[in-house]
């Protein structure tokens, strides 16, 4: 077990490395002068322009402008942001807590959902209730999530008003986003337990727990949902990536202060290095959290042995 | 797994049995979600294909009724902000979906078989090579990588539907490869080898149709999720602009009258979801008849 999480752990670092690599490497992709776009192609002076060159370290060969960002990144320096001129990773770390807080809300909406909806779909399978589920699961894959969100809006907010239209970043302001990016989770929650549940269902320690002459209802959640949560313990965890994700356009339909936006913003204003920042760190929070993930099935599924 | 359950996976393999197309559409369109689907995309290639037609209006014409109001027989889906006909604008947008989602899906599908069955044929360091780099790309949540595309190419529709199809690519690429391992073994492939093919023409020839199905599959499922992401980045801007009749586009100014004119944010919403979800059926079904293996992806 601890020789498995230490090779997982160290395959984990080529993956960073890589992942930082492209990183860097989006700026230079850009076509035409980044320095150019950055002004909109509006004239500055040619002093203004070189300084910036000169500022950004882009006069340097490229091999040169790599191990300087290297450097720069491992001693936890993203650069500065070109138009608030703040320390990217300070940037950044204002609005974390707001994209993180959203993420776990939706993470708790989607798992309970999905739970749920999951296992009363298999349990009652090839009935109504089943049909229900996978109906619920098939809107939910196909649901744009800006218009649900603004749906949720107009429903709660402006017919209903129970929540205000501008969150002020109190906990029940995170009711109505967190619906909206958890129920659309939920719809790949809702089909990968129920496919896992049939699955158990179908193997012979249950038949012989339910021979034993065990409740069903002990059946179904100590016998066959154990067992059944090892699957969906990963997807959980991919999961948390398309929230993170997902949160960009949520952000945008709540008017939430987090990361999307901000990195919304920084898109609209061709901000490099907090846009760099930004990417460099959804990617590596995903990449992190999968490996929590992989280390946790090790510990959850003892029938496999990692040697 | 129960008897039940593996039951649809026995389909297929009857459907491959009887080789050709139209056995094929039978067993596709003999189930319920299919025809839906389908009746649903062939509504919206109709409205692509014969737009001027079907629209009473100049999609880009101001005024051709009163401002922000809800339907009517005379604008059956309202007419927006500046009294342009909605429905006239949704009919237009059609085309523009249609295009997001078949480029995009284009560009993925080049690629990532591109890349996949090189990988596959060859094995070795360019295998190792080109799915490393597949696995990298994939430790990107799939909408930050179309986002980053976008930041590197800048905003538009045009840059948007590379960078969906650049996102989506590496899922192509590693069921493209799965696949070549498997046929790259077949005795056609060797015989191949003996009459003195080059390994090109061998790709082409023997192992491309051999491994079409999942390719077909992956695709089908691709288009929707394409037509989603693209949707959402023009409604943050960095799509199809306005005037554009974009259906996500469309929701960027209707945000500011969701008092007023809830309408202008539920006729482009719905029909999103609609078009969605259609193409959604269609490509859970052609699974399930094409390829049972994918059937948990």
């Amino acid at each position: 077990m601890a020789g498995y999480a230490l090779r997982r752990v160290a395959t984990t670092i080529p993956v960073l490395f890589a992942i930082l690599t492209l990183v860097f490497l989006m700026r230079p992709l850009v076509p035409g002068d980044p320095v150019a776009i950055m002004f909109f192609g509006r004239s500055s002076s040619p002093e203004v322009v070189a300084n910036m060159r000169h500022q950004l370290g882009l006069d340097d060969p490229l091999p040169i402008q790599y191990v300087r960002y290297l450097g720069d990144v491992l001693r936890g320096d993203l650069g500065t942001s070109i138009t608030t001129r703040q320390p990217v990773v300070q940037e950044i770390a204002e609005r974390f807590p707001a994209t993180l807080q959203l993420a776990l809300g939706s993470l708790a909406v989607s798992c309970l959902v999905g739970l749920v909806a999951g296992i009363l779909a298999a349990v009652y399978k090839d009935t109504a209730i089943d049909t229900a589920a996978m109906v619920f699961a098939m809107a939910g894959l196909s649901m744009p999530g800006f218009w649900f969100g603004l749906v949720m809006i107009y429903f709660f907010s402006v017919r209903l008003g129970w929540f205000s239209v501008i969150p002020d970043g109190s906990l029940k302001s995170l009711v109505l986003p967190a619906l909206t990016l958890g129920l659309i989770a939920s719809s790949v929650v809702a089909r990968l337990v129920r496919s896992a549940m049939l699955e158990v269902l179908g193997q012979d320690f249950i038949r012989t727990a339910r021979a034993k002459g065990l409740r069903e209802r002990r059946v179904l959640l100590r016998h066959a949902l154990g067992n059944a949560m090892i699957p969906v313990v990963t997807i959980i965890g991919l999961q948390f990536g398309g929230l993170l994700s997902g949160a960009f356009i949520i952000e945008a339909v709540f008017a939430w202060h987090g990361i999307g936006e901000l990195a919304v913003d920084a898109l609209g204003k061709r901000d490099f290095p907090l846009i760099q920042g930004i990417v460099l760190v959804i990617a590596t929070s995903y990449v992190l959290v999968n490996l929590l993930v992989d280390l946790l099935y090790a510990v959850l599924d003892p029938r496999i042995t990692y040697s | 797994m129960s008897a039940a359950l593996t039951a649809p996976a026995l389909l297929p393999a009857r459907a491959k049995t009887r080789t050709g197309f139209r056995p094929f559409l039978a067993a596709l369109f003999s189930r319920r979600q299919a025809q839906l689907g389908g009746a649903v995309v062939l509504v919206l290639v109709l409205a692509a294909i014969f737009a001027p037609l079907i629209s009473p209006y100049d999609p880009f014409e101001l005024r051709v009724g009163p401002l922000k109001e809800p339907p009517t027989r005379a604008h059956p889906f309202g007419t927006d902000d500046l009294g342009r006909d909605l429905f006239s604008r949704i009919v237009y947008g059609s085309r523009i979906t249609l295009q997001i989602g078949t480029i995009s899906v284009a560009v993925a599908v080049g690629l990532g078989v591109l890349v996949g069955i090189v990988a596959g044929f060859y094995g070795g360091w360019v295998d190792a090579l080109l799915m490393r780099f597949t696995d990298v790309m994939l430790a990107f949540p799939g909408f930050l990588l179309a986002l980053a595309i976008v930041a590197i190419l800048g905003p538009g529709l045009n840059n948007v539907m590379i960078a969906v199809g650049l996102g989506s690519f590496p899922g192509f690429a590693r069921v493209v490869r799965g696949s070549v391992l498997t046929v790259r073994e077949m005795e056609y492939v060797t015989a191949g080898r003996v009459l003195g093919a080059t390994p090109p023409h061998i790709m082409r020839r023997a192992i491309l149709p051999n491994v079409l199905a999942p390719i077909i599959v992956l695709a089908s499922l691709e288009f929707p999720a394409a037509v989603l992401t693209a949707a959402a980045l023009s409604f943050i801007g960095l799509g199809a602009q306005p005037p554009s009749p974009e259906w996500g586009a469309l929701l960027v100014d209707a945000r500011t009258y969701i008092r007023t004119a809830p309408h202008l944010i539920n006729v482009p919403g719905a029909a999103i979801f609609v078009v969605v979800l259609a193409f959604n059926l269609l490509g859970n079904t052609l699974r399930d008849v094409l390829d049972p293996r994918l059937r948990h992806r």
